[in-house]
C-alpha cells in the first residue's frame, strides 16, 4: 500500500521522464533496446563505440556514446547478443576494469530495455598508452590511492545507510531487509525532482531526504507499530520486511524501468587532490555525508532522545521502566534511519550520476556486512564497519575482476562471523 | 480475450517444471524452517550451486545420474559449509550467511574468474546438459496431448521431464511424510519450540540443525536440477527474489504441513500466469509490456507481507500450529 | 520446624540419616556425593556471579540451593549442567568429569534440568513432549527413522512410560492438547515429569514452583518427594522457604556468587550467616514473604535477557 502511494506521488510527473536520455531507441512490439551508460568516477565516457551482434541473425549494429555516456542499439528480436566494447575508442582517461569482461552476453527481448554496463576505471597513467596497462594488476601507489579514495566515498556513504539498519535493529530487534529500497527511494527521488522538476540539485536532494523521512513515518505508523502492538514475532517481522523490499523494488521497475537514470542535468566536472581524481558531487557527497554521520553521533551522544535510543538498544525492559516512551523513540529511529538511508541514496546516485531500481538492493547486504563487522546493533560500529567494507570493496578490484567486488565483501562478513560473532564493537555476553 | 488461451496457459503452470522445482524447493526449506525454524534466507543459492555443479559435469560428457549426484553433492558440501560456523550461533546470523552465500555463489557465476564452466553471466544453455538425462526417457519422441496438456514428449521443457520432476516432488513428499512422523522429526520439532529443552534432555541439537539444513539444501540442490532442465543456468534467474519467491510458496501453501509447499507452488504459479495474462490482454493501453514482470513482482511482494501478518498458518494451514516466534 | 516434620517416608529417613552426622558448615564433605564441585568461578564483566570453592551433592537426598536475588544459583545450575561455561573450575558427576562438556552429553549422563521459565514445547503435544524426553531411541537416528520396524518396539515401551507418568502427574486427559494450551502450574508438571523420563540419577529443577498456585504446588511437592523415594537426587533452587522446610533433606545457601551456610533446614534457618545474607536488616520478615517472590520476577528478568 505504502508502495502504490509513492508511486502515485512520483507517477503525477511521469510523462516527461525520458525527454532528458539522449540515446535514440524506443522499445516498442517490434523492436528492443539494448544500451547503457558509460561512465567512470570522472563522469561520462564519450564517444566509445559498442557492438552489437548476434551471429545466427547475422545481426550487427553499432553505436557511439553520447555527451552523456548513454548508448542504444535497436535489436530485432529475441535472442542472446554479444555486446562488445572497442577498447581503441576509449580516450586515454578511461580503461575497462577488467578486459575479461568484454564483451558481454546479453539476453534481450522485444518491447523492453536491456541494459549492459561496462565498468570502467579511471586510467591513472594515461601516459603509458594503451588502456591494457590498467587491467594487468599492476599496482601503483597511485591506483592505490585513489582506490582507498573511492572506498572512503563508498565507505561515508554505506554508513549513512548502516547507521539507521544499525538503529533499527538495535531497538526493534528486527532485521530490516526494505532498507535497501530506502536507499534507492532517496535516489529515485532525487532523479525526480533534480531532472523531471528541473529542481535544483541541492534542494532536490532536501526534497528526497524530507520524503524518504516521511516514508519512514508512513512506515511505522502504518505497519510497523501495529504489529508491535499485535506482538508479532522478530521473524515474522523480518519476513514482512522481506515481503515490503519485494513490492518496493519491483515498483521501482515498474515506474522507472531497469535502465540507470541520470540524476545530475549537466555532466560534473572532476577534480584532482594529489593522484586521487574524483567527480566535485563526489567530493560534496562525501562531505555532506561525514557532517550529517557526525552530527548523528553528537545526538546519539548528547541529547536526552538519542540517549534514550540508546538505553532502549540496551535493555527495551529497563528503558520502558525508567519511564522513557519505547513508542515514541521507535517512530523517531525509524523516521531517522529511513531519512538517512535516503541521503545515502541521494549521495550515492550524485557520486555515480546515476540511480535505477536495483542500487540499495545491491547495498543491502553490504550494510549487514558493515553492521556484523561492527557489532549488530552498535551505531558507531556500523558506521566503522562501512568505511572497512567501502574500502575492502573499492580496493578489492586492485587484484580481483570488478565483478566479485560485492562478493569479497560478503565473504569478509562470513569470515567475522566466524571468527567474532559479536563483531569488532559488540560484547561478547550477546552472543549464543 | 482468448479464454481457451487463458485456461491452457494458467493450466500449463500446474505441472510445469518450474512449478515442480520451485515445490521441491519450497519442501527442503520447510525442512528447514518450518520443521526445525532454521531461518535460510538463500534457498536459490542451495539450487544454484546444484545446478553448476550438475552442468558442470554433464557438461564434461558424464551420465544424467552421476551429473545430478554431483550437482546434489555440491548442495550438501555448500550445506556443510554454511551450518558449521552459523548453527552454533543466533538464528539470525543462519539468515544472513545464508543470504550472502547465495549471492556469492551468484556473483561469481556470473562473473568470468570461472567462465569455462559457468559460462559468465550469459549462463549455460540446455543443450549442454541435458542430452543424457532427455536420452534416458522411456517415452516414444513426439507429442502429447492431455486435455490442455500439449507438450512434445522427449524435450527439455517437455513431458519426460515433468514426469521427473512431478516424481521427484512426490519422492520428496513421502520421506517427510516418513521422517516428521518419526523420533527423528519429532527432535526437529522440538528444536523449533526450543533449542535448549530440547539441549536439556540430552539431545544433540547442532547436529539434528546440521542434518535438517543439509536434507533441505540437498533437496534445493535437486530442485536446481530440475529448474535448468528446460531452459539454462542462468545466475542471475537464481537471485535473492527466487528465494523470496520460494518463502513466499512457503507461507502460502502451510509452513510445517505436508502438503503445503506442493499446493502453494502450484496456487503461486497459476495465479502469476493468470495475472500476468490477464494484465497482458486487459491493459495494453495502460501497461507498457515490460512492465508486466515488474507488476507481478509487486503483487508476489504485498502478498507476502499480508499473509505473514493476516494468514500466518498459510491457506490450508492449521490454526493452532501457527507460525509462532522462532526465535 | 524440626527435620522430622517433613520426612514422612522411611526412605526421606534415610537420606535425612546419612547426613545427620555432617556437621553444617559450607563445603563440607558428604558420605555420598554424586555431584563434587571445586572453584568454580564466573564472571560477567566485572561481577562475579559464581565462585564456589568447594560443593558436594549427596546421592539420593533432596538438596535445595537458597539465596537471596543474584546470588548466582541459576547461574551456577547453568554452568553444571553445560549450559554456560565458567572462566574457571572443576567438577564431577557420578565420578565423571562434566567441566566443558556440552548440555547435551551432561543429560546424557544423566543430570536432567528445568528451566526457570518454563519450556514446554508449544506446537507439540503434551504426548509428543514426554516421548522427546526418553533417551537411547533408535528412531532419533536420521536413517533408522526410515524403517519405522527397527524404532517401533522402543516407541511403543516409550509411549506406556509417558502415559504412566503422565496419569501420575494428573495430565493423563491433556496427552493429544498442544502443550502450549497448558496452563502455567500444568506446563512446570509436564516439564518435570518430561525430565523423569529420560530416567535421571539427578534432577535439577529451577524454581519447580514459582508461578505455580496453592492446590498444584501440594502436588508438586509430593512428586519431588516420591521422586528422591524412587532413588533419583533431587537439587532445586527455590525461592519459597516454607517449601524448602517442608520438602528439603540439606539446604544449600548462596550469596553473592558464594556458598555461605549449609545444614539440615532447621539448622540453616536459625544460622545468622544465613539471616544476614538472605534478610539484611529486616530480621523479622517471614521467610516465605512475598516480597521474595516479588523480587523474584525481577531476576526472571535477568535470565530472560541472559539467555537471549
Amino acid at each position: 500500500m505504502l508502495a502504490a502511494a509513492l508511486v502515485g506521488v512520483i507517477g503525477l510527473q511521469a510523462e516527461s521522464a525520458s525527454a532528458t536520455a539522449a540515446v535514440t531507441c524506443v522499445a516498442d512490439a517490434e523492436t528492443g533496446c539494448i544500451g547503457g551508460t558509460l561512465q567512470n568516477t570522472a563522469g561520462p565516457v564519450e564517444g566509445v563505440t559498442i557492438t552489437v551482434s548476434n551471429e545466427d541473425d547475422e545481426f550487427e549494429e553499432s553505436a557511439t556514446t553520447a555527451a552523456n555516456g548513454t548508448w542504444a542499439v535497436a535489436i530485432p528480436g529475441r535472442a542472446r547478443y554479444t555486446v562488445e566494447l572497442d577498447e581503441s575508442t576509449l580516450p586515454s582517461t578511461a580503461a575497462l576494469a577488467d578486459s575479461a569482461e568484454n564483451p558481454v552476453e546479453q539476453l534481450a527481448v522485444v518491447g523492453a530495455s536491456s541494459t549492459v554496463d561496462f565498468n570502467l576505471v579511471l586510467d591513472a597513467t594515461p601516459s603509458t598508452g594503451g588502456s591494457s596497462s590498467t587491467t594487468t594488476g599492476t599496482v601503483t601507489p597511485t591506483r592505490l590511492l585513489q582506490q582507498f579514495a573511492l572506498g572512503i566515498r563508498y565507505g561515508l556513504i554505506l554508513a549513512l545507510a548502516a547507521v539507521g539498519l544499525s538503529l533499527i535493529y538495535g531497538t526493534t530487534g528486527m532485521s530490516s531487509f526494505s532498507h535497501g529500497e530506502q536507499v534507492t527511494l532517496g535516489a529515485l527521488l532525487t532523479f525526480v525532482f533534480s531532472i523531471q522538476l528541473h529542481w535544483p540539485i541541492v534542494l532536490s536532494v532536501l526534497a528526497a531526504v524530507v520524503l524518504s523521512a516521511a516514508s519512514g513515518w508512513l512506515q511505522d505508523v502504518g505497519i510497523w507499530q501495529p504489529l508491535r502492538r499485535r506482538r508479532v514475532g522478530l521473524v515474522q517481522l523480518m519476513i514482512v520486511s522481506i515481503g515490503l523490499s519485494l513490492a518496493l523494488q519491483y515498483a521501482f521497475q515498474f515506474r522507472f524501468g531497469g535502465s540507470t537514470l541520470q540524476v545530475l542535468p549537466s555532466i560534473a566536472k572532476s577534480w584532482s587532490i594529489g593522484p586521487i581524481r574524483l567527480s566535485i558531487p563526489s567530493y560534496i557527497a562525501m562531505g555532506c555525508a561525514t557532517i550529517v554521520l557526525v552530527g548523528v553521533a553528537l545526538f546519539l551522544q548528547r541529547t536526552r532522545t538519542g540517549r534514550a535510543t540508546r538505553a532502549i538498544s540496551d535493555n527495551p525492559a529497563l528503558a520502558a521502566a525508567s519511564g522513557i516512551d519505547v513508542d515514541k523513540i521507535i517512530r523517531l529511529v525509524w523516521i531517522l534511519a529511513t531519512g538517512l538511508a535516503g541521503l545515502g541514496g541521494a549521495l550515492l546516485a550524485l557520486a555515480f550520476n546515476g540511480a535505477a531500481w536495483d542500487l540499495g538492493l545491491q547495498m543491502l547486504l553490504l550494510m549487514f556486512a558493515a553492521v556484523t563487522l561492527g557489532g549488530l546493533g552498535t551505531a558507531y560500529g556500523a558506521l566503522i564497519g562501512s568505511l572497512i567494507i567501502g574500502v575492502v570493496v573499492e580496493m578489492s578490484t586492485l587484484w580481483l575482476p570488478s565483478s566479485l567486488k560485492f562478493a569479497v565483501a560478503l565473504l569478509i562478513l562470513i569470515l567475522v562471523l566466524l571468527i567474532r560473532p559479536q563483531g569488532i564493537l559488540g560484547r561478547a555476553e550477546r552472543v549464543g | 480475450m482468448n479464454w481457451s488461451d487463458l485456461l491452457s496457459l494458467t493450466a500449463g503452470e500446474l505441472i510445469a517444471p518450474t512449478t515442480a522445482a520451485y515445490a521441491l524447493a519450497a519442501i527442503g526449506l520447510n525442512i528447514h524452517f518450518g520443521f526445525t525454524g532454521l531461518l535460510n534466507m538463500g534457498q536459490a543459492g542451495f539450487m544454484l550451486v546444484g545446478a553448476y555443479g550438475f552442468a558442470a559435469t554433464a557438461q564434461a560428457g558424464q551420465g544424467f545420474p552421476l551429473s545430478a549426484l554431483v550437482g546434489v553433492g555440491c548442495s550438501v558440501v555448500f550445506a556443510l559449509i554454511l551450518g558449521i560456523p552459523t548453527l552454533k550461533l543466533r538464528g539470525d546470523y543462519l539468515a544472513i550467511v545464508t543470504i550472502s552465500a547465495a549471492e556469492i555463489v551468484r556473483l561469481i557465476g556470473r562473473s568470468s574468474v570461472l567462465s569455462d564452466i559457468t559460462n559468465g553471466a550469459a549462463g549455460i544453455p540446455a543443450s549442454r546438459f541435458n542430452k543424457d538425462f532427455l536420452g534416458l526417457s522411456v517415452l516414444p519422441d513426439g507429442r502429447t496431448a492431455l486435455g490442455p496438456f500439449a507438450y512434445a514428449n522427449n524435450v527439455g521443457d517437455g513431458w519426460w521431464t515433468r514426469i521427473v520432476a512431478w516424481a521427484a516432488v512426490l519422492l520428496a513428499v513421502l520421506l517427510v511424510w516418513r521422517l516428521m512422523s518419526s523420533p527423528w522429526g519429532r527432535v526437529l520439532k522440538g528444536i523449533r519450540e526450543d533449542e535448549d529443552a530440547v539441549r536439556s534432555l540430552g539431545k544433540s541439537v547442532y547436529g539434528y540443525k546440521m542434518q535438517a539444513l543439509v536434507l533441505g539444501g540437498a533437496m534445493a540442490g535437486f530442485a536446481g536440477v530440475l529448474f535448468v532442465m528446460p531452459a539454462s543456468v542462468q545466475p542471475d534467474a537464481m537471485g535473492r527474489s527466487m528465494t523470496f519467491f520460494i518463502w513466499t510458496i512457503l507461507l502460502l501453501g502451510g509452513a510445517a504441513t505436508l502438503w503445503g509447499p506442493v499446493i502453494g507452488s502450484m496456487i503461486f504459479f497459476v495465479a502469476l500466469m493468470f495475472i500476468k495474462t490477464v494484465m497482458r490482454d486487459v491493459l495494453p493501453s495502460v501497461l507498457r509490456p515490460e512492465q508486466l514482470e515488474p507488476l507481478a513482482g509487486i503483487l508476489v511482494g504485498i502478498t507476502l507481507m499480508l499473509l505473514v501478518i493476516f494468514r500466518p498458518q498459510g491457506i490450508f494451514g492449521d490454526k493452532k500450529e501457527l507460525m509462532l516466534d522462532v526465535r | 520446624m524440626s527435620a522430622e516434620l517433613s520426612s514422612p517416608a522411611p526412605l526421606a529417613k534415610t537420606a535425612a540419616q546419612a547426613l545427620a552426622g555432617v556437621a553444617p558448615e559450607p563445603g563440607v564433605a558428604k558420605p555420598d556425593p554424586i555431584i563434587v564441585a571445586d572453584d568454580v568461578v564466573r564472571r560477567f564483566g566485572g561481577m562475579t556471579a559464581v565462585d564456589v570453592r568447594h560443593l558436594e551433592v549427596q546421592r539420593g537426598a533432596i538438596t535445595a540451593l537458597i539465596g537471596p536475588n543474584g546470588a548466582g544459583k541459576t547461574t551456577l545450575f547453568n554452568l553444571l549442567t553445560g549450559f554456560d561455561k565458567p572462566n574457571s573450575g572443576t567438577w564431577e558427576f557420578d565420578g565423571r568429569r562434566l567441566n566443558g562438556v556440552s548440555a547435551g552429553r551432561v543429560a546424557r549422563a544423566g543430570m536432567v534440568r528445568t528451566f526457570q521459565l518454563t519450556k514446554a514445547l508449544s506446537r507439540l503435544t503434551v504426548l509428543q513432549n514426554m516421548q522427546l524426553g526418553a533417551t537411547k531411541q533408535p528412531g532419533e537416528g536420521f536413517f533408522t527413522s526410515l524403517v519405522k520396524p527397527l524404532w517401533a518396539a522402543r516407541e511403543r515401551e516409550i509411549t506406556a512410560q509417558a502415559e504412566e507418568l503422565l496419569i501420575r502427574f494428573k495430565l493423563d486427559a491433556k496427552s493429544e492438547d498442544f502443550a502450549g494450551s497448558l496452563s502455567g502450574g500444568q506446563r512446570k508438571l509436564l516439564e518435570m515429569a518430561r525430565a523423569l523420563m529420560a530416567k535421571p540419577e539427578l534432577v535439577m529443577l529451577d524454581e519447580p514452583m514459582a508461578g505455580v498456585n496453592p492446590a498444584l504446588t501440594q502436588s508438586l511437592l509430593g512428586h519431588i518427594q516420591t521422586v528422591r523415594d524412587e532413588g533419583t537426587t533431587v537439587l532445586f533452587v527455590e525461592h519459597d522457604m516454607q517449601m524448602v522446610r517442608r520438602i528439603a533433606d540439606w539446604v544449600v545457601v548462596m550469596a553473592e556468587g558464594k556458598i555461605v551456610a549449609e545444614g539440615p533446614p532447621s539448622a540453616v534457618m536459625e544460622n545468622p550467616a544465613v539471616v544476614d545474607a538472605y534478610l539484611g536488616a529486616h530480621h523479622d520478615t517471614d521467610l516465605g514473604d512475598e516480597s521474595v517472590m516479588a523480587e523474584g520476577v525481577l531476576e526472571q528478568l535477568e535470565a530472560e535477557e541472559a539467555t537471549e
